[in-house]
């Protein structure tokens, strides 16, 4: 118990931080209109690809062969993630652009 | 003076995002938005590359395999998303999450070596422990469920359940909690593993039975998911741009998950345990035979009707995204705005099947924006409307969502298309539509069907419009 409770306190910055970005992310997205249901789920999906920065950081830390490998597997399969989604959104909102 | 502008452009990043996501809920500013947040991603990206440092000052090695990583994923990425077709954007969706999940899981696995392997430690951080095996479960499970969503969308996987699917899940899920607890607490590499294969296992089994139907509304989830396990490896590193950008998306994606789920009027718990397709075959069989007879109608009565009218008003469905029929809609509706006719397109929010799919769709043939009518605001001029055309459209016209309590689809708001004068029905046959019941409308006195693929259908109609001159 004392061991969860210092776990706690000791990322006590992070956890605000978590608690004040799910009030963030409910509020921006809370009036969207329904046609923009589909890039907007796009859009998210391309912000957590964000996750690749992990993917670099365990790379570049990497010293055997299994994990370089496995490393060079994640930071390729969060690349897609992001640029496939920032490129499949744009292509989506391309196309609601008015006509002149 | 570099960990500072690290610890800067992180914070750069994190306001992208905000605002990208900001801007993305708003369609005058949704483009802008993306490439907004495409540009702190990348700025996050580089300055790691280049300025990131571990506890003792070290740089990051094996530039040249982050480099060719980058390199590889950018090529097929861009390559992939450019040439998908219009109509396949959701399981790519569906499929570039999928990706993400993926990384997630492999930085856990990673990870999880790192520490047992660098062993004789005699404190074991549970902390991190623990935020590993959370980020490998959920990214596991977003992974797997999210290649079974794919596969759903695109065909080639079809729905499946079983007897008591539910209850093998929810123990399923029980049993992958206590084995993580256990692979935490003792640091046990064999139940880490166990719990690798278990989770990808439960991804599967937790998409399998969803209705393909419900697919947008699993991969938005799932889409949240992926965020949530993003946010896991901020918390591992410490590092706030992957915190903030995983738990919006956490936070964000679920709110869309809850919003897409109400716009069908159905909740969360009833898309994801409902079995729509399984229950549903009783009251499609009882309510097979209703009064009135199928009255088929020619393009050319068809056109006349059309020709003639004040107003007509377009409600277009999945089967005009199949028969890629976008183009020669606009066209006829050019043709009848030049003939004076008023003409509208009627959008029903779950139409397609993706929110927002049909828009995407018509707005590539570049119908104008304003002529796109929301639900709630067209129903009430369907009263006024001459001729309504129902292309490819069939459970968003249903009125047994109104009048038939039995009915799975009961309580989903519909199009009330039956107000208007006369209603042509555009559908390939007989068939009942996703959710796989009758539809009461096409056996009313003032409809006639127009048989027939949409694109051919359309274009015959086209040319008879022109005929008459």
């Amino acid at each position: 118990m004392e061991k969860i409770l210092f776990i706690f306190t000791e990322n006590i910055e992070l956890i605000y931080l978590i608690i004040l970005m799910i009030f963030v992310g409910i509020e921006i997205i809370g009036h969207v209109p329904s046609v923009l249901h589909t890039p907007l789920m796009s859009g998210a999906n391309a912000i957590h690809g964000v996750v690749i920065i992990g993917s670099i950081i365990v790379m570049g830390q990497a010293e055997h062969v299994l994990s370089l490998s496995l490393g060079f597997l994640a930071v390729v399969l969060g690349t897609l993630n992001v640029v496939g989604g920032f490129v499949v959104t744009d292509r989506m909102l391309e196309m609601f652009k008015k006509r002149k | 003076m570099q960990a500072h502008i690290l610890q800067i452009s992180y914070l750069i990043a994190s306001v992208t995002f905000i605002l990208g996501l900001k801007f993305l809920s708003n369609p005058a500013t949704a483009r802008k938005g993306n490439l907004i947040a495409a540009f702190g991603m990348g700025l996050a990206i580089f300055t790691t590359i280049f300025l990131y440092t571990d506890s003792d000052g070290n740089h990051l090695r094996n530039l040249p395999f982050i480099f060719a990583g980058l390199l590889v994923g950018t090529i097929v990425g861009w390559l992939t998303a450019k040439k998908v077709q219009m109509t396949a954007m959701p399981e790519m969706v569906s499929l570039f999450n999928g990706m993400g999940g993926a990384c997630a899981m492999l930085i856990s696995i990673i990870e999880f070596q790192h520490i047992t392997q660098s062993a004789n430690q005699t404190i074991v951080p549970l902390g991190e422990l623990a935020t590993i095996i959370v980020g490998m479960i959920i990214g596991s499970v977003s992974f797997a469920g999210s290649i079974i969503a794919w596969g759903k969308l695109s065909g080639n996987v079809k729905d499946k359940s079983f007897g008591f699917q539910q209850f093998i899940n929810i123990g399923l899920l029980a049993v992958i909690l206590v084995l993580a607890a256990l692979a935490v607490v003792n640091t046990d590499a064999q139940m880490f593993y166990a719990v690798l294969v278990l989770s990808l296992v439960y991804g599967i089994l937790f998409v399998l039975p969803i209705g393909g139907a419900d697919m947008p509304v699993v991969i938005s989830l799932l889409n949240s998911f992926t965020g949530v396990a993003a946010a896991c490896g901020g918390f591992l590193y410490d590092n706030k741009v992957m915190l903030v950008g995983g738990i919006l998306v956490g936070s964000a994606g679920t709110l869309l998950t809850v919003v897409m789920c109400k716009a069908m009027n159905r909740s969360l718990l009833n898309v994801l345990i409902g079995n729509f397709g399984g229950g549903s075959t009783s009251a499609a069989a009882t309510s097979a035979s209703f009064e009135g007879t199928i009255k088929e109608v020619t393009a050319s009565d068809a056109a006349i009707l059309m020709k003639y009218a004040k107003k007509v008003i377009i409600v277009p469905g999945y089967g005009l995204a199949v028969a890629q029929a976008q183009h020669v809609v606009h066209e006829l509706e050019e043709l009848l705005e030049k003939e004076g006719v008023e003409v509208k397109y009627a959008i029903h929010p779950v139409a397609g099947r993706m929110p927002g799919h049909m828009n995407v769709l018509l707005a590539e043939s570049n119908v104008s924006y304003d002529k796109l009518v929301e639900m709630e605001e067209i129903n009430s001029e369907f009263t006024t409307t001459d001729v309504v055309l129902v292309v490819g459209a069939n459970d968003v016209v249903n009125p047994a969502a109104k009048t038939d309590p039995n009915s799975p689809i009961y309580g989903m708001p519909i199009l009330d298309v039956e107000n208007a004068t006369n209603v042509i029905v555009n559908k390939r046959s007989m068939k009942a539509g996703y959710a796989g019941i009758e539809n009461e409308l096409f056996y009313k006195p003032k409809t006639s069907m127009l048989f027939g693929d949409a694109k051919k259908a359309l274009t015959q109609l086209v040319s008879e419009i022109k005929n008459l001159g």
